[in-house]
């Protein structure tokens, strides 16, 4: 069978389009067919907020893809997300065009105000709606992949690698804050008007950016699955086991560690894509090394290794974010701060190992491998 | 009441995020919904948290006179975490899910750029209480802080006619408002004789914490033998290494003052000031102003936070303007309708703490006084000068080229943020094409 | 004769402020207090008056002068709103204010500060007043005080003053406070125009390294003619020396900038290091160590000298503790699986910082510095090492120290050291591995405690201060090789000098970028850092 049919068999795999289908189609319908006034009716509001929160079970995914499988931690997923981001900023300044506050046909309003004389080189192309999704994928990969190449050409490992990572990210986030850059400094990017001519406030808009992240969400953990059940994904958990063993038994280590990293950074690039224009904003801060870890943490809540564990923790996570800064806004972090200590001491495989437990009475598989590659 | 208060708004945040929500209709006696939309936690919680404590305190006042149009109003306070993509999230929130009337909120100019195009969408209200970058006039947003033309203008002038200062350092953390300040000064200056040798710019990243060289090329700066000052637009929490270094490594205010356009007396109140009286800062309000309004609004506060030694700042007097101004709006307009309040507000005039009076302009800025102090040892800030008169905010910089034509009215009919008097257009775009 | 002089002053008043008399002369009227002239003079509404006011009050030779001018300069001078009585305000925070009367000091009691009109002053009297007082300081009996007056006036001189400081200078005995004088002099004679005056002014400031000088040379090396040539050699004169200077310095910066890197990692580099634990809270113990300071000072109010020491060993035992119930209630369960201790120890620093905020405040608190840490040390007059800076850089190394004296030469450090060599063995020796674990905890969490407490003298006490050093400890850690506590202190030290070289020219965001970005490329030539572990444990 072809590897990228196979996760068509999986159960698992079946069930998770199964219920993100379902999902999709419901939120749909009830959004659509039901009046603005009726109990059951799920505003547009609440779309664009479940918009989001798909975007980031996209990106907890990519990040679980390497740390559940291939062993490393980065602590700088956040930049490949961010940099996606950016990309599809810039083709959204683009799209403003004259309608900016100065009415300048090319540059950006903070250009403009900052006495920009014309586009910097790299701004370029990004008008062109191609381009730029082009460039979505291509900037995370490349950087990934002179990223990956230097540092598992040189077996930099385990938390070496990890605080690298931390320093990559942190690096650009102070990089993009400089105004002298080019890309908005703090500000960053926003005021967007239309995506691919949709106008980005009407309600379709909004519900077709969901569909399309619920959609980019499906395919990439297809994706992923096809990688980690084919051979190369045996390679990876062999890797994060035990290293040098399947070194000595003759795998090219590296340059499967490299693939996998290139393909996460650029599932991250996408899912910052569409996260953009449903944020409505991106600025530097995204690149904050804490992002970073909070990615981390959603996945490790989730239960790392299983992949649907990172999306359930991504969504648990930032649902519970959404509510408590609502309900609670002077003490959420007590709220959320706790989350994290209580499920790290209480469910040590994360909400899919409890729910595997459900099921089996015993950890999964690879589970159990997770606990023995971090021993 | 109150517990019963929250779990109930736990439930419908909880149900609607979840995908259900129920009917809401505005009645007669409902409340009046007012938005807080302040960052309580993450690093601008320093700053903003004490702005929702003023709104609650202004909003449990008016409730004691009776409410607002007969209705009560009732705060709802949500949290955007210093989260920048959240508060336009939350914005979303507070006008479509809580169906607010009106929000007083934001900080940081990044913050308010991801809120506005919410607001505009869903045609809220926004008061924004802080000074800023200005290049902004949106029909939904009251500017009730400074513009540059209200803080930055009056500063430089005052130190170069009364202290007689020819050597400019402008030190800033590198964002978009010390940027958009220290280029207009830069262009001011160069006006008014100052040549590009007298002038260094420095920026420095948030939170910076180490000033050694930045402070020793300041001295060196300051040796060539003129009269030097420091026109500092460093943000928030640099401040206090800043400050330090500056005391340590012997900069006197009387050799090398420093104006501070983000120092107020909330940030002095983490700071041991002894070694920096002298140096300056430039607001709209002081909290030693001597009037018996300031005096009052000082015994309130003090009264509702129950802390002795608490401050008041000038972005509070801010929000105290746009709190009147919003409610003489309201009156006026006999409801609480966007349009109508929108309508209503340009031309009311309230007074504010420093003994005079605030205006609505119709490009959404408000007159102001300003002031220069000078810092105390207790904190506080002796008034050294003031402008005459109040000046009124410009949201367009005359000493920028890309705005110098553009001017905002929104009253009836020309209802434009930006429109070019050149040109005679709105938005100036299909102008600025067809001169092209 | 007094009551001449009394007349004299009495005329003089009524010139200068004119304007205010109506208001004046009903006050002076006021039997409670008998306000002579010269002090009713000091409440004029312009601050030219107020300049000649002081003037007035400086030649009048009344015995309260010096009074006046210190409590002037320190905005402690008010008065009385309705009675138009001249206070000496002695507390000044709050909302009412403790006051004495200024001409006798009965004390009375407190007033609201409604009630008091602030008798104002500007840059520019107080640098009149510092002027008038350093030439009343220059009759001093030691020389310490007489050498600092004479150093305030430099580039201070003007026509009034130069006569009397000549005649001052005759009569000094110190030849350090002469060399002082005569510089001073020498400053005024370049604004005189005389040419003869002005090179014999240059060849005796030519090679002094004050700024005061530099700045007075800039302003005759700006013109033309001879004087602006010899101005000019002899600024090229000192710039010369000033290089080495300015290289001493840079250095001196890095090491200190080192040294807060250090100290905010060390204790990381035991708790991570050492014991493999991710401890994300890391930063929030340096928060807590910095609070105890704030506390500590709170506790004994104008002392902050010695809160600052007693800080020293609470600082250490708050973090310590902190640090022993974060281990016994969520680090236990987490034995072996380091990367979970990141996401949980996340949440506790989550739940300490709003902690702080909520219990505490959300503002930054104010910790003061004390006499003996604020100034500089004065190594010659380009070169001054902040006083405050090098006491934390010495601090950092006593710290250092004695951690690897614990480490090296304790039982304690004997069984840290084999629990994390193996844990096994080290059991079956009997070393109770549990006890060892919270013990080392304590240690590492507790000197995290000490880096907040220098940390508190030199950046924002508030509930962000953690957050601020948690990266670069990661950074100082991992560059130095984990494990390695030499590997922490060369690594903090010389990514601190490399940061301050590299400021001046690129500009401190892009030093810092490129520090990262060195770090990185590092890390491929040496994956394990500077020091790397060797054996069986680096692979762990």
């Amino acid at each position: 069978m072809h590897w990228l049919a196979k996760p068509a068999t999986e159960r698992s795999t079946q069930i998770f389009i199964g219920v993100l289908t379902a999902a999709l189609v419901a939120v749909c319908l009830l959004n659509l067919l039901l009046p603005a006034g009726h109990p059951l009716h799920v505003s547009t509001y609440t779309v664009t907020l479940l918009g989001k929160y798909l975007c980031y079970a996209l990106l907890a995914v990519a990040v679980d893809l390497v740390w559940g499988y291939l062993g490393i931690l980065s602590l700088g997923h956040g930049a490949f997300f961010a940099l996606g981001g950016y990309a599809m900023g810039m083709y959204l300044m683009r799209q403003i065009g004259d309608r900016g506050v100065y009415g300048h046909p090319v540059l950006p309003d903070f250009m403009v105000f900052l006495d920009w004389e014309s586009l910097p080189w790299y701004w370029h192309g990004f008008d062109m709606a191609w381009f730029a999704f082009l460039m979505v994928l291509l900037v995370p990969g490349l950087l990934a992949l002179v990223f990956g190449f230097l540092a598992f050409r040189s077996r930099v490992t385990g938390v070496y690698l990890s605080i690298i990572t931390q320093a990559l990210t942190f690096a650009l986030m102070l990089a993009f804050f400089r105004n002298e850059m080019g890309f908005g400094g703090n500000n960053g990017l926003t005021d967007f008007k239309e995506l691919l001519t949709f106008d980005l406030s009407a309600d379709s808009t909004r519900l077709g950016l969901f569909v399309a992240s619920g959609l980019a969400l499906g395919l990439g953990y297809w994706l992923c699955r096809a990688i980690v059940s084919s051979k190369l994904g045996r390679v990876c958990v062999a890797s994060r086991d035990a290293e040098a063993r399947t070194r000595f038994l003759g795998y090219r280590v590296e340059r499967v560690q490299l693939f996998v990293f290139v393909v996460s950074a650029m599932l991250a690039g996408v899912a910052g894509a569409l996260y953009v224009p449903q944020v409505g904003i991106i600025n530097p801060s995204v690149f904050s090394p804490l992002f970073s870890i909070e990615i981390v943490v959603w996945v490790a809540l989730g239960g790392r290794a299983t992949l649907y564990g990172a999306v359930i923790g991504a969504i648990l996570v930032n649902y519970a974010k959404t509510v408590f800064t609502g309900v609670m806004p002077d003490a959420w972090l007590f709220a959320l701060g706790g989350l994290f200590v209580i499920a790290t001491v209480v469910l040590p495989q994360g909400l899919a190992g409890l729910l595997a437990k459900r099921k089996r009475g015993k950890p999964t598989a690879s589970a159990k491998g997770v606990k023995e590659a971090t021993a | 009441m109150k517990k019963w208060q929250v779990s109930s708004r736990w439930l419908t945040t909880s149900l609607v995020a979840m995908g259900m929500s129920f009917p809401v209709f505005a009645q007669e006696d409902d409340p009046i919904k007012v938005g807080i939309l302040h960052s309580l936690s993450g690093t601008m919680a320093i700053s903003e948290s004490t702005l929702k404590d003023t709104m609650l305190m202004q909003i449990e006042q008016q409730n004691a006179q009776g409410g607002l149009l007969g209705r009560q109003l009732e705060p709802v306070v949500v949290d955007p975490a210093s989260d920048w993509p959240l508060f336009a999230e939350k914005a979303r929130q507070l006008l479509e899910q809580d169906k607010v009337d009106v929000i007083f909120g934001n900080w940081t100019s990044v913050s308010r750029k991801s809120v506005l195009p919410v607001v505009e969408e869903l045609n809220g209200l926004l008061f924004y209480p802080v000074q800023y970058e200005g290049e902004e006039s949106s029909g939904n947003v009251f500017y009730t802080g400074a513009a540059p033309n209200q803080q930055a203008i009056p500063a430089v002038d005052y130190l170069m006619n009364n202290v007689g200062v020819e050597r400019w350092v402008l030190a800033g953390t590198d964002y978009v408002y010390p940027r958009t300040t220290n280029k207009i000064l830069e262009a001011y200056l160069k006006d008014h004789g100052v040549a590009q040798e007298d002038i260094m710019i420095n920026y420095t990243p948030f939170g910076h914490s180490d000033w050694q060289n930045i402070v020793s090329e300041i001295k060196r700066f300051g040796s060539a033998g003129k009269k030097t000052a420091v026109v500092s637009t460093i943000n928030g929490d640099a401040n206090v290494p800043f400050y330090r270094e500056l005391g340590n490594q012997g900069i006197d205010a009387a050799d090398i003052p420093v104006i501070a356009f983000s120092v107020g007396e909330q940030e002095l109140s983490g700071i041991d000031t002894a070694p920096l009286v002298g140096h300056l800062a430039a607001w709209n309000y002081f909290m030693s102003v001597d009037t018996d309004a300031n005096y009052d609004f000082i015994d309130s506060w003090i009264e509702y936070t129950g802390d002795e030694e608490a401050v008041t700042n000038d972005p509070m007097e801010a929000h105290y303007i746009g709190f009147n101004m919003w409610k003489e709006a309201v009156k006026k307009a006999g409801t609480t309708d966007v349009d109508a309040v929108k309508d209503a507000i340009i031309g009311v005039s309230v007074p504010n703490l420093s003994g005079g009076y605030a205006a609505m302009m119709p490009n959404h800025h408000i007159t102001k006084p300003v002031l220069i102090g000078e810092i105390q040892d207790n904190g506080q800030f002796s008034i050294v000068w003031q402008t005459p008169s109040t000046v009124a905010g410009d949201a367009w910089s005359d000493y920028l080229p890309g705005s110098r034509d553009l001017i905002s009215d929104w009253r009836k009919p020309l209802e434009c943020g930006n429109y070019n008097v050149i040109e005679k257009t709105c938005g100036g775009g299909e102008a600025q094409t067809a001169s092209q | 004769m007094n009551l001449l002089r009394t007349i004299k002053a009495t005329l003089l008043f009524w010139c200068c402020v004119a304007l205010a008399t109506p208001v004046l002369a009903q006050q002076t009227n006021i039997a409670e207090q008998d306000v002579p002239p010269e002090l009713a003079a000091l409440a004029a509404d312009s601050y030219a008056d107020k300049g000649k006011a002081i003037q007035a009050l400086i030649a009048s030779d009344h015995p309260r002068t010096r009074t006046w001018l210190t409590t002037l300069l320190d905005g402690k001078l008010q008065r009385i709103k309705e009675s138009g009585r001249f206070v000496i305000v002695t507390d000044n925070r709050g909302r009412d204010w403790t006051v004495i009367d200024a001409v006798d000091d009965t004390p009375l009691g407190e007033v609201s500060r409604r009630n008091i009109d602030r008798i104002t002053i500007n840059n520019a009297l107080r640098n009149q007043l510092r002027s008038a007082m350093a030439v009343l300081d220059l009759d001093a009996p030691t020389v310490q005080e007489r050498l600092a007056s004479a150093d305030r006036l430099l580039g201070k001189v003007d026509v009034n003053l130069a006569e009397p400081l000549a005649a001052r200078l005759e009569a000094e005995e110190s030849p350090a406070v002469r060399d002082k004088l005569t510089q001073a002099l020498a400053i005024y004679q370049l604004q005189s125009g005389d040419s003869a005056a002005i090179s014999e002014a240059i060849d005796t400031l030519s090679g002094s390294l004050n700024p005061a000088v530099r700045a007075a040379l800039n302003g005759v090396a700006a013109g033309e003619g001879e004087a602006a040539e010899s101005a000019r050699q002899a600024l090229a004169g000192i710039e010369q020396k000033l290089k080495l200077n300015r290289a001493a310095e840079t250095l001196y910066f890095g090491l200190s900038l080192g040294s807060v890197l250090v100290l905010a990692a060390i204790g990381l580099a035991i708790t991570f290091g050492v014991m493999g634990v991710i401890n994300m809270a890391h930063g929030e113990l340096i928060m807590l160590g910095a609070y105890t300071t704030w506390m500590m000072q709170q506790l004994l109010p104008g002392q902050p000298g010695l809160a600052l020491i007693l800080s020293i060993p609470a600082g250490f035992l708050v973090a310590a503790v902190a640090g022993i119930i974060i281990e016994r209630s969520v680090i236990r369960f987490l034995k072996g699986r380091p990367l979970e201790t990141l996401l949980a120890t996340f949440g506790v620093s989550l739940i300490l910082q709003q902690l702080v905020r909520t219990l505490v405040s959300p503002l930054n608190r104010t910790v003061v510095t004390p006499e003996w840490m604020s100034g500089s040390l004065v190594i010659n007059e380009a070169l001054s090492l902040t006083l405050n800076r090098l006491y934390v850089l010495g601090f950092a190394l006593v710290v250092f120290a004695g951690i690897m004296l614990v480490m090296r030469k304790t039982r304690l450090g004997l069984e840290v050291r084999a629990v994390t060599q193996n844990r096994a063995m080290a059991r079956s020796m009997g070393i109770r591995a549990t006890r060892v674990d919270i013990m080392t905890f304590a240690l590492g969490s507790g000197v995290a405690g000490l880096a907040g407490v220098a940390l508190s003298q030199l950046t924002n006490v508030g509930p962000n201060l953690g957050q601020s050093y948690i990266i670069d400890s990661f950074m100082v850690v991992v560059f130095g090789g984990v494990g390695n506590l030499w590997g922490t202190l060369v690594a903090g030290m010389s990514l601190g000098v490399i940061n301050q070289v590299l400021e001046p020219w690129a500009g401190a965001i892009l030093a810092k970028i490129i520090v990262l970005v060195f770090i990185i490329l590092f890390i491929q030539k040496r994956p394990r850092g500077l020091f790397p572990q060797k054996g069986r444990a680096a692979e762990g």
